[in-house]
């Protein structure tokens, strides 16, 4: 910085990278403004070496990424471990200006009309039990639909949905050990094919929940419908894949088996065990490769009645939450929300009462199998676990809302061997790969649901509270408190170096049939009302320079962004128009609209370029349909 | 000097004039035929010189706080190569850049350098082995100032086009710097970058040619029996 302004000094400015300077100018001023009175306070309690083990330099590199859910706000978070700092942010089902993502033709289409949805469980694809660092999976509670996000330029690439029969799609997105399908599940039972309506009163016969598989193609990771279980009309809460010796199953928990409807927080806790369904994936893939299946909503969907042998009910301590399988895949573990115990069960004795037809009774035809014979092993954790996750210890780390702190215990021993207090009310919480067949240990993020009193007020909308805890040694230590937008439901933790992502769209990967990468090539064209601009945006101008068209005029804009340079983003925002495209490196972005409103409305880049950025703006002149011109 | 002192004392009784004998002096040195060693090093030269067509020929780069890993523009023989990593095009980054000072784009096909470097290059080659062949001095003495002549207009063929692209800046820019010519040679601070730019591999074999053609007529330079 000293030399850039030295040489200024001396007028020196030469050749290359003169604009280079006017940059560094910009940035130096920004940071200059940013500079707001110095943080004084040290931790408490002496607590240097937490602030050593989570602190990550200026310039160096977090060791993991932190994926967690933005639950309603429809955005998935980046961050990274240990440093806990806030990256990015990827938006699936919400418009987010920032990255003008829903406001082009593209990405609005993917919107499908939704103005949110609610992000609930990244899933991260696997190999062989792994991350591979290709794509991230997200499910939509509130409208049923499952999103790609594609780790090589973090961003939504496909949103299914809504998803035919599923409703509440909260039983989402756990992928099976090679990523074949990503679970789907109903956690709000409708009478089906959806649009067909039932008394509530009916609510035991006539609704049904769904168990699935989203099937997802091994090479694009195109996701398509895939496999559905027709099942009663409990509430399938969360699911996870099995793995090793329990590869093939999926498994997931239900509330709500009481089939009770009206206050269910009465109503739905009255018996003493719920359920998790134990599904055989493999076997109900073949089923609809037979044709054993029927016709609901346009879905192949298996009835379990007319074709035994795919889904099992396990009982398991009432309101359970969470279904975690242990990284050998040996055991399952899940726990009643209002419990002081988790239980392991054995996938083992599983298999063994399913082939003995151990069965304790049924429901609507499905085979319920007896606690006592699948449960391996009952913990002592604390009250209220909701979630386990493994380390590559053989611990086990179990989350409780109630006793709002994280249970660490030991599988094969059964023995609760630490317990750490978490400010406020954990919900999910996430170790180093730690739902993988590999964990890693080190680190666990706990998500809590509170953070009050843990940081500078801000009102009543509070944040949620995210807590870096080391578990590298025996005993746990939080050593960071982070806040996190609403609402971090789950997470994924995965080596830095398991995913590789681009910074620029290659020239030669642009195969956008209206991409124009010569500002020579940029042109308005009419055709009848139809107007279609093929648009540059270089630093620091758009041309065509103006753009001239009648009030009524249907529009399309093409931008190609021509730069090929890390961060060099342009933004395109109409004013008064509702119209912000942000557009990468490389990349061209479309948007159509009907030019309604006649007058002149400026456009410009919204996202900083240059040292001119500020100049790079134009007009779009809409000459009223009348005729009329301003008046002097 | 001692030539020419040994000139100025000729005796005057030899009916020939100095100059009439240097210039039978450079003759008989002309027809001098090439000593199986000099065959031998021109060879060499010549093999030396292939990875003038493969290695570059110069290397420029410029780093400043935007660009810590430096913006890398390599010239060969037979192209010009910005630096092409995933995030980044280098020769795009830097015309992008020059825009702001009204220089025209560094565009490939505006040098017809690309087309005639390697072809020249061949050429000397070829002549060299023909020298070689021939086993004549003269033809050997031809390829060596034909060289000279090669390397020398080149370096300022290449200096003038920087020349030009310094001093030819679109007045309209926004940014007005005083005309100026691009480093060719060595480090030097510019604006808020620093600029290096230094010979390459090609370069170097260009220059190994040339002493090793100015060798084998050195090991020639008595007449030899071969």
């Amino acid at each position: 910085m000293k030399r850039s302004f030295s040489n200024l000094d001396k007028a020196k400015i030469k050749w290359f990278g003169a604009g280079g300077l006017l940059v560094a100018l910009a940035t130096f001023g920004l940071v200059s403004c940013g500079q707001g009175p110095l943080q004084t306070a040290m931790p408490a309690g002496g607590d240097a070496a937490a602030a050593v083990a989570s602190y990550v330099a200026p310039g160096a590199m977090d060791e993991y990424y932190l994926f967690y859910s933005g639950g309603h706000s429809g955005n998935v978070y980046v961050a990274g471990v240990p440093s806990m700092r806030h990256i990015s942010t990827i938006p699936v089902f919400a418009q987010y200006p920032a990255t003008g993502y829903g406001f082009d033709d593209e990405t609005k289409k993917m919107l499908g009309g939704f103005g949110w949805g609610d992000v609930h469980h990244p899933s991260a694809s696997e190999t062989k039990g792994d991350y591979d660092g290709r794509w991230l999976f997200v499910n939509d509670n509130a409208n049923n639909r499952v999103a790609r996000i594609d780790l090589r330029d973090f961003k939504t690439k496909q949103i299914l949905g809504p998803i035919p029969n599923i409703s509440g799609l909260h039983g989402g997105a756990f992928v099976t050990p090679n990523t074949e399908y990503v679970l789907a599940a109903s956690r709000f039972s409708v009478p089906l094919p959806k649009g067909s309506v039932a008394a509530l009163e009916e609510y035991g016969t006539k609704y049904n929940g769904i168990v699935s598989g989203v099937a997802i193609d091994a090479k694009s990771g195109e996701m398509s419908v895939g496999w559905q279980i027709l099942m009663p009309p409990f509430n399938f809460d969360l699911g996870d894949a099995g793995k090793g010796p329990s590869e093939g199953w999926a498994f997931w928990t239900c509330y709500n088996s009481e089939r009770a409807t009206g206050k269910l927080e009465v109503t739905s806790t009255q018996k003493d065990r719920d359920y998790i369904a134990a599904v055989n994936w493999k076997e109900a893939e073949k089923a609809v490769k037979e044709g054993k299946i029927k016709d609901i909503g346009g879905v192949k969907v298996i009835d379990p009645k007319a074709t035994p042998g795919i889904v099992y009910l396990v009982p398991c301590s009432k309101s359970p939450h969470g279904v975690d399988v242990t990284p050998d895949g040996k055991y399952f573990v899940g726990s009643g929300k209002l419990q002081s115990i988790t239980t392991s069960f054995s996938v083992e004795k599983m298999l063994k009462a399913i082939s003995a037809k151990d069965f304790a009774g049924e429901e609507d035809g499905i085979p319920v199998l007896k606690y006592e014979s699948v449960k391996e092993a009952e913990v002592n954790v604390g009250l209220g676990p909701l979630h386990t996750q493994f380390d590559n210890q053989g611990f086990a780390y179990t989350s409780l809302f109630v006793e709002s702190a994280v249970a660490k215990w030991k599988l094969g021993t059964w023995e609760l061997v630490d317990k750490v207090p978490i400010a406020y009310n954990i919900g999910h919480l996430v170790s180093a790969e730690g739902d993988t067949v590999n964990p890693d240990g080190k680190y666990l993020v706990a998500l809590n649901k509170l953070s009050h009193g843990r940081h500078l007020n801000v009102g009543p909308s509070q944040p949620e509270s995210s807590q870096l805890i080391n578990i590298g040694g025996d005993k746990m230590k939080v050593i960071y408190d982070a806040f996190t937008e609403p609402e971090p439901h789950y997470s994924q933790m995965i080596k830095a170096d398991k995913i590789k992502p681009i910074e620029v769209y290659p020239q030669a990967e642009n195969k956008n049939p209206n991409a124009i990468w010569d500002i020579k090539d940029a042109k308005m064209e009419r055709s009848g009302n139809n107007v279609t601009v093929k648009m540059v945006a270089v630093r620091s101008s758009f041309e065509p320079i103006k753009l001239e068209v009648n009030q009524g005029d249907k529009v399309t804009i093409h931008i190609t962004n021509i730069e090929q340079t890390t961060d060099e983003l342009h933004g395109f925002g109409l004013n008064e128009y509702n119209i912000n495209i942000v557009v990468d490196p490389g990349e061209t972005k479309s948007v159509t609209f009907v030019a309604d409103k006649p007058g002149v409305f400026p456009y410009y880049c919204t996202n900083f370029c240059s040292a001119l950025h500020q100049e790079m703006q134009s007009y779009l002149i809409v000459k009223p349909a009348g005729g009329a011109v301003a008046k002097k | 000097m001692s030539t020419a002192q040994e000139s100025i004392n000729l005796p005057k009784v030899e009916s020939k004039s100095w100059l009439k004998r240097f210039l039978l002096k450079e003759y008989e040195f002309f027809e001098h035929s090439l000593s199986l060693k000099s065959r031998v090093v021109i060879l060499l030269a010549v093999v030396v010189l292939i990875p003038a067509f493969l290695f570059p020929l110069w290397r420029m780069s410029f780093f400043s706080n935007q660009y810590p890993d430096g913006l890398k523009l390599t010239i060969y023989a037979y192209q010009l190569d910005g630096a092409k990593t995933s995030n980044r095009d280098d020769l795009r980054e830097i015309n992008a850049l020059n825009h702001y000072i009204g220089m025209r784009p560094l565009l490939e096909s505006e040098f017809s350098e690309f087309i005639w470097l390697p072809f020249a290059i061949g050429g000397l080659m070829i002549l060299a082995l023909r020298a070689m062949v021939l086993g004549k001095m003269s033809k050997l003495v031809d390829v060596f100032v034909l060289f000279t002549w090669f390397g020398l207009y080149s370096f300022w063929s290449f200096y003038h086009r920087m020349y030009l692209y310094g001093h030819n800046l679109d007045p309209q820019a926004a940014i007005k710097v005083e005309p100026f010519t691009p480093p060719l040679l060595g480090t030097e601070i510019v604006g808020n970058f620093t600029v290096y730019s230094y010979p390459d591999i090609a370069s170097f074999a260009l220059i190994a040619f040339g002493l090793l053609m100015f060798l084998a007529i050195w090991l020639s330079r008595k007449n030899s029996e071969v």
